[in-house]
């Protein structure tokens, strides 16, 4: 096992009753890297990290956290990890700094030691003011910060984050961006699952796209993107019964393109250029959108638009 | 692999864990002395109530072996036995909310400790607070004159064994519970027993077939080893009551570790 692996996997299997939550992936998590798990809700991404973080058994496969088995050594384990999970579990009959305390004091550490610690996390979660304050009291960003804060307090190996912005407002998620950025240069191991492509791009080195339990694709945000899909999407929306005639016009606009009931959706590097080129050829579309290639575009395309149930 | 040993040998058990749940306790309950406090009252009102109440009414009671004592001396350790048990059904609640509504758990597992740890340091807790109602109880019995011999002593760790069986069986049942209409199943149990385990009047009131049935209660083991130890009535059988007990506080413990497990690891 090369030392450098914080998390390896092999065939990891989840299963709950009859239904397959993780099926059969492979995937190894090194030691320093941001890694992440991506996929839509329901796709084994939480019950992947529940796994990792040592509080799930796996119904099959290997698995090794910090070189050691979760199913004998789960408390060794768990004293490294921090976990942020996609649901605050603070305490709510603790106030904030309370929290922190006990939370400390559940990894076994001195109340001088952790004296110590909280007011650093404290002002690393910008609580410093609120540290007597009811945890219900906060704000769902605030909420979330603690969560990070609590879960830095025994200066973990490998953090665990689970959805770690979801439900946030853009601000608070530029916030914990950074927080967690910082994290990473101080040299913490971060796992990060989300279904956020921008969030994947901010953050990780190396991702895994997950559908249905599988592992779909995997490599760096950029590599995926740019294997999977061209860096901007170009949405053209004609007026009704138009879209038919034009959309063999379209065509070599873009290296794919996608012919939605609604719009024609253009995939390509220079978003710009091919509106002006739209324009260029006496076509006048309603509206013409671009942006930037998404997870939902990597996603549907590597998974198709159709509905499994 | 220097580990591997550790693969073949069973978990050991380690208090220092389970004692990190007694200590979040005490943090939430810093604030609320108010709580303990009633614990103190709770004899004071039940002993007036049979002191003047009903003692006045019912007059003294002749005991199988002879003794004659009054209505409290002889109902008193009685109700310190159901105090005992009230304790931790009613603890039984607040661990519900933990596990069904409040996540707590869910939070501390991702830490060191494991669901046992959690089973444990819950029921030391109720323990704990148990054995300060028992004391308190005790005190109170004594000023009041109600405890009639040196063996009342023994009264404080039997109610605490009393509450420790009561705690672990209550915890196992917790875990069964969907939601709060199923408490009232526990109040179907407790009510009963509070009322029908020789609390209130010798067993021997009833016809032959109940009193054997009423012998097998929980509550009643507890109803008359305390009663023994109080009015000074040694007898071997007091044996066979804590030996009743260890089992319920044993198997109890057993299955409430057991449960927490299979609720909190999925």
């Amino acid at each position: 096992m090369p030392s450098d692996s914080l998390v390896v996997a092999k065939g990891l299997t989840k299963r709950f009753g009859d239904f397959v939550a993780v099926d059969n992936i492979d995937f190894e998590v090194r030691s320093g890297e941001a890694f992440g798990f991506l996929g839509p809700n329901g796709a084994g991404k939480s019950s992947t990290m529940r796994i990792i973080g040592a509080t799930s058994p796996a119904s099959d496969g290997f698995i090794e956290v910090l070189g050691l088995d979760p199913e004998f050594h789960g408390s060794e384990i768990r004293q490294r990890l921090g976990v942020v999970p996609q649901e605050d579990n603070l305490d709510p009959e603790l106030p904030v700094d309370a929290n922190l305390i006990i939370y400390g004091r559940y990894f076994g550490l001195s109340r001088s030691l952790i004296k110590e610690r909280i007011e650093e996390l404290l002002a690393f979660a910008q609580l410093s003011d609120r540290a007597k304050d009811k945890v219900d009291s906060l704000s769902g960003g605030m909420k979330r910060r603690l969560t990070i804060a609590r879960s830095l307090i025994n200066q973990p190996d490998l953090l665990l984050l689970d959805e770690p912005t979801t439900g946030l407002d853009p601000q608070a998620r530029h916030l914990l961006w950074d927080r967690l950025y910082r994290l990473k240069q101080d040299g913490v191991t971060l796992i990060i699952t989300t279904h956020y492509m921008d969030e994947a791009e901010q953050l990780c080195d190396r991702l895994v796209v997950m559908d249905g339990g599988k592992i779909v694709a995997e490599g760096s945000p950029a590599a995926l993107i740019q294997k999977h899909s061209p860096r901007e999407v170009v949405e053209v929306r004609f007026p009704v019964g138009v879209q038919e005639g034009v959309v063999n016009r379209l065509e070599d606009l873009g290296s794919r393109i996608e012919a939605l009931p609604d719009r024609v959706l253009l995939y390509t590097d220079d978003g710009d250029r091919a509106a002006e080129e739209i324009h260029k050829r006496g076509l006048f579309p309603e509206t013409i959108l671009t942006r930037r290639s998404t997870l939902e575009d990597v996603f549907l395309k590597l998974t198709g638009r159709t509905l499994v149930d | 692999m220097t580990t591997l040993p550790l693969r073949v040998v069973p978990r050991r058990f380690n208090f220092g864990r389970s004692g990190r749940i007694v200590e979040r306790n005490l943090l939430v309950y810093r604030h609320l002395w108010g709580v303990l406090i009633s614990g103190f009252f709770e004899p004071v009102f039940y002993l007036f109530s049979i002191t003047v109440g009903f003692g006045a009414l019912v007059g003294d009671i002749t005991m199988p072996n002879g003794q004659v004592v009054s209505y409290a001396a002889f109902a008193a350790p009685a109700l310190l036995a159901a105090s005992a048990m009230n304790g931790p059904v009613f603890e039984s609640f607040g661990i519900f909310f933990k596990l069904k509504y409040m996540r707590t758990y869910e939070g501390i597992l991702a830490t060191p400790l494991t669901p046992r740890d959690i089973a444990i340091g819950e029921i030391t807790w109720s323990q704990m607070r148990g054995a300060l109602y028992a004391t308190a109880f005790v005190v109170v019995m004594w000023a009041m004159g109600l405890i009639l011999s040196p063996w009342g002593l023994l009264a404080i760790p039997a109610a605490m064994l009393t509450g420790f069986a009561f705690g672990a069986v209550g915890m196992a049942a917790t875990t069964y519970m969907r939601s709060w209409q199923d408490f009232d199943l526990i109040f179907v149990v407790t009510l009963p027993m509070f009322l029908f385990s020789a609390t209130f009047y010798p067993l021997e009131i009833y016809p032959d077939w109940l009193q054997i049935v009423a012998r097998f209660s929980p509550l009643y083991q507890s109803v008359d080893l305390l009663r023994g130890l109080v009015l000074g009535v040694i007898d071997w059988s007091m044996l066979g009551h804590i030996a009743f007990l260890v089992a319920m506080l044993i198997s109890g413990l057993i299955m409430a570790g057991r449960r927490v497990e299979k609720l909190l690891v999925t």
